[in-house]
């Protein structure tokens, strides 16, 4: 019975700070800041109107999502074929090479802050969503590789050889056979990708003027006093598309925080 | 069964290369350039030599005594939570059902917290942790502690450490949960044979599955949460005074905000290093812990 009551301390402990946001982006601000109270007295839809209504805002949403499924789609793409030859083949300098990659997932985004902007100034490509998706490309292409490695290392040899023998050239091996085989590994790969393109903020404020929805929400807080409930709003919607992420590899959470090597 | 050698598999590997070599080899030739010059603004650069170096690491300059004391305060951060997530997050995976209806509940919310942009976690807890406004900072201070994480030292660390446990410990969590699930149910039912208690069951069958998940675990948060820069900035901007500024957000103060270069870059590069050299060690002991139950690995040796 004590492991029940553990569980659920600590789920409760998680839910609290989610469900104060909630209850805030439902009141205005005069109840926010003279009352206490533990939900909503005059519940208002005001500050997710003021949010779907403002250009800025909603481009916002647009334009983080545009540089996160970018981003998600470049690591993968890329990430696919080099997971596929650490996995399967030795060759010249490859320790070092994964180690190297791994070392730019470990490396702190507050050095390369102002060398990005500099570089991405340089190939014209500051202020679009193209640069903070291949900027965020850093930590998120040796992270997919890192994971598809796990989970591809997991599918026998002996199916690719078999393949080749009946004829099979690599390409459509790769692609009618083996992708297939380790979905559940691109699904997770995808996953992460997307959250931590998704939860950055540093890039995607140092190499845009203030288009992401992350940076414009640091913008509100420090322009003009703080507009308490229009901040939880846009909290609260931040909130929604890890959730539906989330909800769709459920199955595969476990195993995918493990990297796919349990 | 022994991968075979062939070097044409660098063509699979080379866009990958080029994509990250292009992000991170051409940013640090710029950060070491800038390291060893100084610059009186209008783009004119001289050459300093080691001079930003010497400053950094000599305790008495003041960018040496500044960086030294955000290393200080990031090492403290990092092995706090440390110290809180790991146990923690063991006794939560414990505590996780194996199977039934709850158990997809339970991963999604405890996954929510890791999905939740970084600024939006300071500013969850900014919100939070108000005693205006917040549930948390209201229910403390009415229960008579003086409490206020934007001008008193100890409420701002119990701020920002509180944020971090509350957002990473369902990865150590989720890492165990991950690793318990592998053990097969005979050990247990052996073990309930023999009448073994709880904590020898945790000892002899527990710990040892969680080994390789927990090196990985706490690998990542060690790395993330000594560069960590975005929650800490949004809750308590660094402050007050300097008392929760870490390297990465100095580091940001001294490169976009004052934009001294050669001290950035120099601190850059230290800062750089020793998370390298943190991380060689880690790998290092995870591919030899990884090499007995992957043999195939086992002749190549640590790197």
């Amino acid at each position: 019975m004590s492991r029940r009551v553990i569980l659920t301390a600590y789920l409760v402990f998680l839910m609290l700070p989610i469900y104060w946001l909630i209850n805030m982006s439902f009141k205005d601000n005069t109840e926010i800041t003279n009352t206490m109270s533990l939900f909503p007295l005059h519940p208002t839809l005001k500050n997710y109107g003021e949010i779907f209504t403002n250009v800025t805002w909603y481009r916002g949403f647009q334009f983080s999502l545009t540089y996160v499924v970018l981003n998600t789609l470049i690591s993968l793409a890329v990430a696919l074929p080099a997971a596929y030859a650490f996995s399967r083949y030795r060759f010249l300098g490859d320790k070092h090479l994964f180690f190297w990659l791994l070392t730019n997932r470990m490396a702190p985004p507050a050095v390369f802050a102002l060398p990005f902007f500099n570089l991405y100034s340089a190939v014209g490509l500051f202020d679009t969503s193209w640069a903070v998706a291949l900027a965020h490309c850093i930590f998120n292409v040796p992270l997919a590789v890192w994971i598809l490695e796990g989970f591809m290392s997991g599918v026998p040899r002996e199916i690719d050889e078999t393949a080749y023998l009946d004829g099979y050239s690599f390409p459509r091996f790769f692609v009618r056979i083996f992708i297939p085989l380790i979905a559940n590994g691109i699904g997770v790969a995808a996953f992460f990708c997307f959250m931590f393109s998704w939860v950055e903020l540093l890039f995607s404020r140092t190499l845009t003027n203030n288009q992401s929805i992350s940076s414009i929400m640091t913008r509100t807080v420090s322009a003009a006093g703080i507009d308490w409930g229009l901040l939880a709003a846009a909290g609260v919607l931040t909130l929604i598309p890890g959730a539906l992420v989330i909800w769709f590899v459920r199955d595969y959470i476990a195993k995918g925080f493990a990297l796919g090597r349990v | 069964m022994e991968k075979p050698l062939n070097n044409r598999a660098w063509f699979l590997v080379m866009p990958v290369a080029l994509i990250v070599a292009f992000n991170a080899i051409l940013p640090l030739m710029t950060v070491v350039n800038y390291s060893v010059q100084d610059t009186f603004g209008n783009n004119q650069f001289f050459w300093n030599g080691t001079g930003w170096f010497k400053d950094l690491l000599d305790p008495n300059a003041e960018l040496g005594g500044r960086f030294l004391a955000a290393l200080g305060r990031n090492v403290s951060f990092s092995l706090i939570i440390l110290s809180i997530e790991v146990p923690l997050g063991i006794l939560v995976s414990l505590c996780m059902p194996k199977k039934g209806p709850g158990v997809a509940a339970c991963l999604v919310i405890m996954a929510l917290p890791l999905l939740v942009p970084w600024n939006v976690v300071g500013t969850i807890w900014q919100i939070f942790a108000r005693t205006d406004i917040g549930l948390l900072g209201w229910t403390v201070s009415h229960l008579g502690i003086n409490y206020n994480y934007t001008n008193e030292f100890f409420s701002a660390w119990f701020t920002i450490i509180l944020m971090d446990v509350w957002h990473w410990t369902s990865l150590i969590a989720l890492l165990c949960y991950a690793g318990l699930k592998s053990s097969p149910d005979a050990f247990y039912q052996a073990a309930r044979i023999d009448g073994a208690s709880r904590w020898s069951v945790f000892r002899a069958i527990e710990l040892p599955k969680l080994n390789r998940v927990l090196l990985i675990g706490v690998l990542l948060r060690f790395m993330d949460s000594f560069m960590i820069y975005t929650e800490p900035f949004v809750v308590t901007g660094g402050g007050p005074g300097n008392s929760t500024t870490g390297v990465s957000i100095d580091l940001v103060k001294i490169a976009l905000g004052q934009f001294d270069l050669g001290k950035a870059a120099a601190m850059s590069i230290v800062y750089n290093l020793i998370i390298l050299s943190t991380c060689w060690v880690f790998y290092t002991v995870m591919t030899n812990v990884d090499a007995p139950d992957r043999p195939r690995d086992a002749k190549d040796g640590a790197l």
